[in-house]
């Protein structure tokens, strides 16, 4: 059936190699992505539907998924505002120092992130530098879903702004001073103009920053503090579970995560490819 | 509406690295329903100076006044201007209709018409630039030239006092480009504006302007209307960025210049060497010379183009080329196949190394 549609297909190609590349990129993709899931899958098949149902509306996952699904969101919408607003700043402004402001948004991905976990909890705990300061006025972090949603930002933030930076330097500077020349005000030019431009970025952005924030769990467990109920977030439940040695259980809450996941990158995909289509000619 | 620009300077780049100098002070008085171009090479500051005028660069001094109204700190949204971008800078995510009523829609609450006043508006604009079945499309689907009539109809939108466009068409194909500039001539006759448009092709600027300003190093070297830059040019640059020039150096000795074998009657010129140019038109060709000229020049290549045949002619005593159009008539009566030798006479000449330039008519064309 494959080498079937592999031979309609077969037209003579200018690019060279692509039986070669495309059979490399197979194998890799099935090595790395798709025989671990597999592995989940198996992992699975020894629940019945029912055991499996019962696994995953346990009250305490119940529980852990809300307190994800909300720190994840607060963290995806503050990197959708502030990551906006720093690729902005790094792409249309000159400043000294830009080039290094511009090497630390990687920062997050290059930082172990229980290094982050554990500044952050630092910083952050009632007798930490910034803690100290907050306890007064009744604000607490650490250990409340405010800091769960704080250690999220700090590891996804760069997707928001590495999506964002290219799309926003590929934008004429001529179609902000056209709407200028029109009268908009900036408010207006901004979001009538520039902001419909940079929006399939924005949301891919951070979308992939959401879900990044679904699965992390080294930067956060330090400043969650795991009180069941409360500050535990899945990826720590799959953890516990493992450590109880319950493989199947933690499996199926793995399985919950990676679907939430792959539906997610899934919708952005296809709703940025009939945008794309749209600015590129085809009736929306 | 008038502009009046006066003693305006611009100079890029921060002191003590490297300034360079855009902008001389420049003063030009603009009246009310010219169209005016502004003709020059990169680099000569037309593009800075249509910018600044627009008020999408500030000038490090000097004044602009539209009319009455000094607008040079007014803010360009507020300039009440049009503006025209080489690469159209249309809003890709918009159609066709939403950009044209992107200037309507952006005026405040108070301001701005109901929409079917705006409707019928913009209907009336792109019907004005003939694309009234286009009014759903996307920038996309359009051609370049399509796109650069949306991109003129956006900027008229909102009624302007002053169109101003940088090199509108400068990224269009040549059949195209002329259709465009013959419609802008007749939407400028129609509509009475007072526009501003930079090039760099002269025979643009030459066809399109009441009167054409010539630009060079950020300087203003002249400004006339098109005929009498043509026939009086204020100094070199002017005569040779207006069109192909010949060049004839040699030593004048009692009114004749030498120049190798070359040989050329030169009244009231004075001793020592010289340079004169002269058009590809101003050179009459014949099979034989006469007492006041011995020019003796091969064809080396033959380009018949449009109304007249292009002769390219070689010669010991050249150092480059010459280039000499003539009639079709003219070259069947020479039969000027490559390789055929032949007499130049020179109908006209002209002389930029004295203090004014003159023009001298050596040889009347027999």
């Amino acid at each position: 059936m494959i080498a079937n549609a592999f031979a309609i297909g077969r037209q003579r190609r200018v690019l060279p190699g692509f039986g070669l590349s495309l059979g490399i990129s197979l194998t890799f993709v099935s090595l790395i992505l798709l025989l671990p899931l597999t592995s989940l899958v198996g992992q699975l098949s020894q629940l019945s539907w029912s055991q499996y149902w019962f696994l995953i509306n346990d009250p305490r996952l119940l529980a852990s998924y809300a307190v994800t699904l909300l720190g994840a969101g607060v963290a995806a919408l503050f990197n959708a505002a502030f990551g906006l607003l720093m690729a902005w700043v790094l792409v249309r402004y000159d400043f000294p120092g830009k080039r290094l402001v511009d090497a630390l948004m990687d920062l997050p991905f290059a930082l172990p992130t229980a290094v982050a976990g554990v500044t952050l909890a630092t910083l952050y705990s009632n007798n930490g530098w910034v803690g100290r300061l907050l306890e007064p006025l009744g604000i607490s972090v650490a250990y409340t879903w405010v800091g769960i949603a704080l250690a999220m930002a700090f590891t996804s933030i760069p997707f928001v702004v590495r999506t964002v930076q290219p799309v926003l330097e590929d934008l004429p500077a001529e179609v902000d001073e056209a709407a200028v020349t029109l009268g908009a005000r900036d408010g207006h030019a901004f979001r009538r103009v520039i902001l419909p431009h940079l929006w399939p970025a924005l949301v891919t952005g951070t979308g992939l920053a959401f879900v990044r924030s679904l699965g992390e769990f080294g930067a956060v467990i330090f400043i969650a503090g795991g009180k069941p109920y409360e500050t535990e977030i899945t990826s720590l439940m799959i953890f516990v579970k493992l450590q109880e040695y319950d493989y199947a259980g933690a499996s199926a809450v793995a399985s919950i995560v990676l679907a939430t996941s792959l539906i997610l990158l899934l919708a952005i995909n296809l709703w940025q490819g009939r945008f794309i289509k749209r600015l590129h000619g085809g009736r929306p | 509406m008038s502009i009046r620009i006066a003693n305006i300077a611009k100079t890029y780049g921060r002191p003590g690295r490297g300034r360079t100098r855009a902008l001389e002070p420049i003063d030009l008085d603009i009246h009310d329903g010219e169209l005016i171009g502004l003709l020059g090479p990169s680099g000569s500051g037309k593009t800075t100076l249509l910018r600044i005028v627009a008020g999408l660069e500030q000038a490090d001094s000097g004044t602009i006044h539209f009319a009455e109204r000094d607008v040079t700190n007014v803010h360009v949204r507020d300039r009440r201007i049009g503006f025209v971008f080489q690469h159209y800078a249309l809003f890709r995510h918009m159609s066709v209709y939403d950009n044209v009523a992107f200037g309507l829609n952006a005026l405040p609450r108070r301001e701005r018409p109901s929409s079917a006043e705006i409707r019928s508006r913009v209907m009336q604009l792109l019907e004005m630039v003939r694309l009234q079945a286009f009014a759903e499309r996307f920038p996309a689907q359009l051609s370049g030239g399509q796109q650069q009539r949306v991109a003129l109809a956006r900027a008229l939108a909102l009624k302007p006092d002053v169109l101003l466009l940088d090199e509108p068409f400068g990224a269009l194909d040549a059949k195209v480009r002329q259709e465009l500039r013959r419609w802008l001539r007749h939407l400028h006759e129609e509509l009475h504006f007072t526009s501003l448009f930079v090039t760099h092709d002269q025979e643009e600027a030459l066809e399109l302007s009441d009167r054409v300003v010539v630009m060079s190093d950020g300087r203003i070297e002249q400004v006339d209307t098109p005929d009498a830059l043509y026939r009086q040019p204020a100094n070199r640059f002017v005569f040779e960025f207006l069109g192909d020039v010949n060049r004839l150096e040699g030593d004048v000795r009692d009114e004749t210049l030498t120049c190798g074998e070359a040989r050329l009657a030169v009244p009231g010129m004075p001793d020592g060497r010289h340079e004169l140019l002269l058009r590809p038109h101003e050179i009459h060709l014949s099979e034989r010379d006469d007492a006041r000229a011995h020019l003796p020049v091969s064809v080396s290549a033959v380009v018949p183009v449009g109304a007249e045949v292009r002769l390219e002619l070689e010669a010991d005593w050249l150092g480059e080329p010459w280039l000499a159009s003539v009639g079709h008539e003219t070259f069947e009566r020479l039969d000027a196949k490559r390789g055929k030798r032949l007499f130049a006479h020179p109908v006209r000449l002209h002389r930029f190394d004295a203090e004014r330039p003159q023009t001298l008519s050596p040889v009347c064309a027999s």
